[in-house]
Protein backbone atom coordinates (compact mmCIF):
# COMPACT_ATOMS: atom_id res chain seq x y z
CA UNK A 1 0.00 0.00 0.00
CA UNK A 2 1.25 3.41 -0.70
CA UNK A 3 2.39 5.86 1.59
CA UNK A 4 -0.59 8.09 0.52
CA UNK A 5 -3.26 5.53 0.57
CA UNK A 6 -2.12 4.40 3.85
CA UNK A 7 -2.47 8.11 5.39
CA UNK A 8 -5.64 8.64 4.19
CA UNK A 9 -7.03 5.26 5.61
CA UNK A 10 -5.77 5.87 8.93
CA UNK A 11 -7.42 9.20 8.85
CA UNK A 12 -10.68 7.71 7.83
CA UNK A 13 -10.23 5.40 10.57
CA UNK A 14 -9.63 8.17 13.27
CA UNK A 15 -12.72 10.03 11.75
CA UNK A 16 -14.99 7.15 12.01
CA UNK A 17 -13.91 6.54 15.55
CA UNK A 18 -14.24 10.03 16.46
CA UNK A 19 -18.18 10.63 14.41
CA UNK A 20 -19.70 7.05 14.95
CA UNK A 21 -17.69 4.57 17.60
CA UNK A 22 -17.68 7.84 20.08
CA UNK A 23 -21.21 7.27 21.05
CA UNK A 24 -20.29 4.20 22.64
CA UNK A 25 -17.91 5.55 25.11
CA UNK A 26 -18.33 5.35 28.65
CA UNK A 27 -19.81 8.72 29.90
CA UNK A 28 -18.45 7.46 33.62
CA UNK A 29 -15.84 10.09 35.09
CA UNK A 30 -12.19 9.36 34.07
CA UNK A 31 -9.64 8.24 36.65
CA UNK A 32 -8.86 11.24 37.73
CA UNK A 33 -11.88 13.21 38.21
CA UNK A 34 -13.07 9.93 40.15
CA UNK A 35 -10.61 10.09 42.60
CA UNK A 36 -11.07 13.72 43.37
CA UNK A 37 -14.77 12.63 44.04
CA UNK A 38 -13.70 10.42 46.00
CA UNK A 39 -10.95 12.03 48.04
CA UNK A 40 -12.82 15.35 48.41
CA UNK A 41 -11.24 17.87 45.68
CA UNK A 42 -13.41 17.85 42.89
CA UNK A 43 -14.64 21.14 44.11
CA UNK A 44 -11.61 23.01 43.88
CA UNK A 45 -11.63 22.31 39.94
CA UNK A 46 -11.87 25.67 38.18
CA UNK A 47 -14.60 25.01 35.16
CA UNK A 48 -15.11 27.21 32.05
CA UNK A 49 -17.51 26.76 29.27
CA UNK A 50 -15.89 25.02 26.00
CA UNK A 51 -15.43 26.44 22.93
CA UNK A 52 -16.78 23.89 20.96
CA UNK A 53 -18.93 22.72 23.04
CA UNK A 54 -18.72 18.84 24.30
CA UNK A 55 -17.22 16.04 22.27
CA UNK A 56 -20.11 14.72 20.39
CA UNK A 57 -19.92 13.28 16.80
CA UNK A 58 -19.33 16.39 14.82
CA UNK A 59 -17.28 18.19 17.39
CA UNK A 60 -15.23 14.99 17.33
CA UNK A 61 -14.38 15.26 13.57
CA UNK A 62 -14.24 18.81 13.68
CA UNK A 63 -11.22 18.09 16.48
CA UNK A 64 -10.05 15.25 14.12
CA UNK A 65 -9.64 17.72 11.33
CA UNK A 66 -8.14 20.69 13.37
CA UNK A 67 -5.32 18.25 15.11
CA UNK A 68 -4.23 16.48 11.79
CA UNK A 69 -4.14 20.06 10.48
CA UNK A 70 -1.87 21.54 13.03
CA UNK A 71 0.38 18.06 13.74
CA UNK A 72 0.40 17.56 10.44
CA UNK A 73 2.01 21.17 9.97
CA UNK A 74 4.23 21.23 12.43
CA UNK A 75 5.90 17.87 11.43
CA UNK A 76 5.74 18.90 8.15
CA UNK A 77 7.78 22.01 8.91
CA UNK A 78 10.44 20.66 10.84
CA UNK A 79 11.17 17.82 8.14
CA UNK A 80 14.22 16.69 6.36
CA UNK A 81 13.50 17.96 3.13
CA UNK A 82 14.40 16.33 0.24
CA UNK A 83 15.34 12.99 1.78
CA UNK A 84 13.20 10.67 0.00
CA UNK B 1 -6.35 12.13 33.37
CA UNK B 2 -7.05 15.99 32.38
CA UNK B 3 -6.08 17.85 34.85
CA UNK B 4 -8.35 21.36 35.64
CA UNK B 5 -7.23 24.30 36.17
CA UNK B 6 -7.60 24.35 40.46
CA UNK B 7 -5.89 21.19 41.17
CA UNK B 8 -2.15 22.70 40.98
CA UNK B 9 -1.33 25.90 43.13
CA UNK B 10 -0.40 28.59 40.46
CA UNK B 11 3.88 28.46 41.62
CA UNK B 12 3.87 24.59 40.54
CA UNK B 13 1.69 25.06 37.74
CA UNK B 14 4.58 27.81 36.04
CA UNK B 15 7.06 25.30 37.10
CA UNK B 16 5.10 22.16 34.99
CA UNK B 17 4.43 24.94 32.15
CA UNK B 18 8.31 26.16 32.20
CA UNK B 19 9.58 22.36 31.79
CA UNK B 20 6.67 21.19 29.14
CA UNK B 21 8.19 24.44 27.27
CA UNK B 22 11.85 23.07 27.74
CA UNK B 23 10.47 19.70 26.53
CA UNK B 24 8.38 20.83 23.60
CA UNK B 25 11.02 22.89 22.52
CA UNK B 26 13.56 19.66 22.57
CA UNK B 27 11.26 17.56 20.94
CA UNK B 28 11.04 20.09 18.16
CA UNK B 29 14.57 19.80 17.80
CA UNK B 30 15.01 16.04 17.67
CA UNK B 31 12.13 15.54 15.48
CA UNK B 32 14.18 16.87 12.89
CA UNK B 33 16.08 13.14 12.54
CA UNK B 34 13.20 11.16 12.76
CA UNK B 35 11.15 12.60 10.34
CA UNK B 36 11.43 13.03 6.76
CA UNK B 37 9.23 13.10 3.70
CA UNK B 38 8.35 9.80 4.11
CA UNK B 39 7.15 9.95 7.54
CA UNK B 40 5.84 13.34 8.28
CA UNK B 41 2.93 12.60 6.83
CA UNK B 42 2.53 9.69 9.68
CA UNK B 43 3.06 12.22 12.50
CA UNK B 44 0.00 14.22 11.20
CA UNK B 45 -2.31 10.65 11.41
CA UNK B 46 -0.90 9.48 14.64
CA UNK B 47 -1.79 12.65 16.11
CA UNK B 48 -5.37 12.58 14.98
CA UNK B 49 -5.60 9.14 15.60
CA UNK B 50 -4.65 9.71 19.36
CA UNK B 51 -7.00 12.55 19.19
CA UNK B 52 -9.69 10.23 18.47
CA UNK B 53 -8.94 7.12 20.38
CA UNK B 54 -8.90 9.67 23.81
CA UNK B 55 -13.06 10.14 22.79
CA UNK B 56 -13.29 6.58 23.67
CA UNK B 57 -13.86 6.11 27.37
CA UNK B 58 -13.93 2.75 28.16
CA UNK B 59 -14.95 1.42 31.60
CA UNK B 60 -12.81 0.56 34.57
CA UNK B 61 -14.65 -0.85 37.05
CA UNK B 62 -17.76 0.64 39.31
CA UNK B 63 -18.60 4.23 37.67
CA UNK B 64 -14.91 5.01 36.40
CA UNK B 65 -13.69 4.86 32.93
CA UNK B 66 -10.35 5.37 31.33
CA UNK B 67 -9.11 6.63 28.11
CA UNK B 68 -5.82 6.21 25.69
CA UNK B 69 -3.42 8.60 26.83
CA UNK B 70 -1.05 7.79 23.48
CA UNK B 71 2.55 8.71 24.32
CA UNK B 72 3.43 5.27 24.20
CA UNK B 73 2.09 4.68 20.78
CA UNK B 74 2.95 7.84 19.39
CA UNK B 75 7.03 7.03 20.67
CA UNK B 76 6.53 3.49 18.85
CA UNK B 77 4.69 4.42 15.75
CA UNK B 78 6.84 7.40 15.01
CA UNK B 79 9.47 8.13 17.34
CA UNK B 80 9.51 9.59 20.76
CA UNK B 81 10.44 13.62 19.90
CA UNK B 82 7.72 13.02 16.97
CA UNK B 83 5.38 11.10 19.95
CA UNK B 84 5.75 14.11 21.95
CA UNK B 85 5.00 16.67 19.82
CA UNK B 86 2.05 14.49 18.51
CA UNK B 87 0.43 13.82 21.69
CA UNK B 88 1.26 18.33 22.81
CA UNK B 89 -0.53 18.96 19.82
CA UNK B 90 -3.68 16.93 21.06
CA UNK B 91 -3.94 18.41 24.33
CA UNK B 92 -3.30 21.97 22.91
CA UNK B 93 -6.52 21.15 20.86
CA UNK B 94 -8.15 19.88 23.68
CA UNK B 95 -7.30 22.73 25.96
CA UNK B 96 -8.36 25.43 23.74
CA UNK B 97 -11.27 24.27 21.83
CA UNK B 98 -12.65 21.41 24.13
CA UNK B 99 -11.80 22.77 27.99
CA UNK B 100 -10.33 19.44 28.84
CA UNK B 101 -7.83 19.94 30.83
CA UNK B 102 -7.19 23.44 32.25
CA UNK B 103 -5.10 26.48 30.56
CA UNK B 104 -3.09 26.87 33.62
CA UNK B 105 -2.82 23.18 33.66
CA UNK B 106 -1.71 23.18 30.19
CA UNK B 107 2.07 22.01 31.08
CA UNK B 108 1.47 20.23 33.60
CA UNK B 109 -0.92 17.66 31.37
CA UNK B 110 1.80 17.79 28.58
CA UNK B 111 4.07 16.66 31.21
CA UNK B 112 1.60 14.05 32.66
CA UNK B 113 0.18 12.84 29.34
CA UNK B 114 2.84 14.04 26.89
CA UNK B 115 6.45 13.54 28.64
CA UNK B 116 6.04 10.70 30.88
CA UNK B 117 4.09 8.55 28.85
CA UNK B 118 6.36 9.24 25.96
CA UNK B 119 9.94 8.68 28.17
CA UNK B 120 8.59 5.59 30.24
CA UNK B 121 6.60 4.01 27.31
CA UNK B 122 9.38 4.18 25.08
CA UNK B 123 12.57 3.38 27.51
CA UNK B 124 10.35 -0.06 28.41
CA UNK B 125 9.95 -0.35 24.89
CA UNK B 126 13.54 -0.07 24.10
CA UNK B 127 14.88 -1.94 27.37
CA UNK B 128 12.48 -5.34 25.62
CA UNK B 129 13.69 -4.83 22.20
CA UNK B 130 17.27 -4.99 23.74
CA UNK B 131 16.42 -8.07 25.86
CA UNK B 132 14.26 -10.32 23.30
CA UNK B 133 14.51 -11.93 20.44
CA UNK B 134 15.17 -9.32 17.49
CA UNK B 135 11.49 -10.60 15.64
CA UNK B 136 9.18 -7.94 13.99
CA UNK B 137 6.20 -10.42 15.22
CA UNK B 138 7.26 -9.39 18.66
CA UNK B 139 7.33 -5.26 18.33
CA UNK B 140 3.28 -4.94 19.31
CA UNK B 141 3.22 -6.78 22.12
CA UNK B 142 6.68 -4.96 23.18
CA UNK B 143 4.73 -1.35 22.74
CA UNK B 144 1.59 -3.09 24.49
CA UNK B 145 3.70 -3.68 27.55
CA UNK B 146 5.30 -0.66 27.92
CA UNK B 147 2.01 1.41 26.93
CA UNK B 148 0.80 -0.12 30.28
CA UNK B 149 3.72 0.42 31.73
CA UNK B 150 3.42 4.31 31.31
CA UNK B 151 -0.01 5.17 32.59
CA UNK B 152 0.35 4.13 36.36
CA UNK B 153 3.80 6.04 35.59
CA UNK B 154 2.00 9.35 34.90
CA UNK B 155 -0.49 8.59 37.90
CA UNK B 156 2.83 8.30 40.21
CA UNK B 157 3.56 12.06 38.96
CA UNK B 158 0.55 13.63 39.14
CA UNK B 159 0.67 12.19 42.96
CA UNK B 160 4.04 14.21 43.00
CA UNK B 161 3.34 17.14 41.56
CA UNK B 162 0.48 17.33 44.29
CA UNK B 163 2.35 16.46 46.87
CA UNK B 164 4.18 19.68 46.07
CA UNK B 165 1.69 21.76 45.16
CA UNK B 166 -2.15 20.36 45.37
CA UNK B 167 -4.73 22.95 46.32
CA UNK B 168 -6.66 20.63 49.17
CA UNK B 169 -5.17 19.13 52.23
CA UNK B 170 -5.84 15.72 51.27
CA UNK B 171 -3.99 12.08 52.93
CA UNK B 172 -1.33 11.68 49.86
CA UNK B 173 -1.33 7.89 51.05
CA UNK B 174 -4.83 7.58 50.36
CA UNK B 175 -4.18 9.63 46.95
CA UNK B 176 -1.40 7.47 45.90
CA UNK B 177 -3.55 4.09 46.13
CA UNK B 178 -6.60 5.55 44.76
CA UNK B 179 -4.57 6.49 41.66
CA UNK B 180 -2.17 4.08 40.85
CA UNK B 181 -5.10 1.46 41.49
CA UNK B 182 -7.26 3.11 39.04
CA UNK B 183 -4.21 3.96 36.43
CA UNK B 184 -3.41 0.28 36.32
CA UNK B 185 -6.74 -0.61 35.36
CA UNK B 186 -6.53 2.35 32.25
CA UNK B 187 -2.92 1.50 31.95
CA UNK B 188 -4.71 -2.65 30.57
CA UNK B 189 -6.61 -0.82 27.87
CA UNK B 190 -3.93 1.56 27.07
CA UNK B 191 -1.57 -1.72 26.23
CA UNK B 192 -4.46 -3.37 24.88
CA UNK B 193 -5.52 -0.37 22.22
CA UNK B 194 -1.73 -0.31 22.01
CA UNK B 195 -0.73 -3.64 20.71
CA UNK B 196 -3.48 -3.42 18.27
CA UNK B 197 -2.74 -0.49 16.68
CA UNK B 198 1.06 -1.09 16.32
CA UNK B 199 0.18 -4.63 15.68
CA UNK B 200 -2.30 -3.27 12.36
CA UNK B 201 -0.14 -0.73 11.21
CA UNK B 202 2.77 -4.21 11.07
CA UNK B 203 0.63 -5.95 9.68
CA UNK B 204 0.21 -3.59 5.89
CA UNK B 205 3.04 -0.98 6.60
CA UNK B 206 5.92 -2.62 8.89
CA UNK B 207 8.63 -0.03 7.41
CA UNK B 208 6.38 2.78 8.45
CA UNK B 209 6.27 1.59 12.04
CA UNK B 210 9.49 3.73 13.66
CA UNK B 211 10.19 1.60 16.77
CA UNK B 212 10.29 -1.14 13.98
CA UNK B 213 12.84 -0.02 12.06
CA UNK B 214 16.21 -1.73 13.71
CA UNK B 215 14.50 -4.98 13.48
CA UNK B 216 13.38 -4.59 9.62
CA UNK B 217 16.46 -3.92 8.61
CA UNK B 218 18.35 -6.98 10.24
CA UNK B 219 15.96 -8.75 8.99
CA UNK B 220 16.54 -7.49 5.44
CA UNK B 221 19.95 -8.12 5.52
CA UNK B 222 19.11 -11.77 6.91
CA UNK B 223 17.46 -12.27 3.54
CA UNK B 224 19.80 -10.48 0.74
CA UNK B 225 22.67 -12.50 2.79
CA UNK B 226 20.38 -15.95 1.92
CA UNK B 227 19.75 -14.90 -1.08
CA UNK B 228 23.65 -14.15 -1.78
CA UNK B 229 24.82 -17.03 -0.07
Amino acid sequence: MRTRWFVAAGVLVALLLAGVVSSYASGSPDGLTKVSEDHGFADTEESRDALLGDYGSVTGVVGVLVVLAVAGGVTYAVRRRGSD
Amino acid sequence: MHVPDGFLDAPTSTATAVVAIGCVGAALVGARKELDDKTAPMAGLVAAFVFAVQMLNFPVGAGTSGHLMGGALAAVLVGPFTGLLCVSVVLLVQCLLFADGGITALGTNILLMGVATVLVGWLVFKVLQATMPKRLALVPAQAGIAAFASVPAAALLFVGLYAVGGTADISLDKLLTAMIGVHVLIGIGEGIITFLAVGAVIAVRPDLVYGARRVLARRELEIRSEVTA
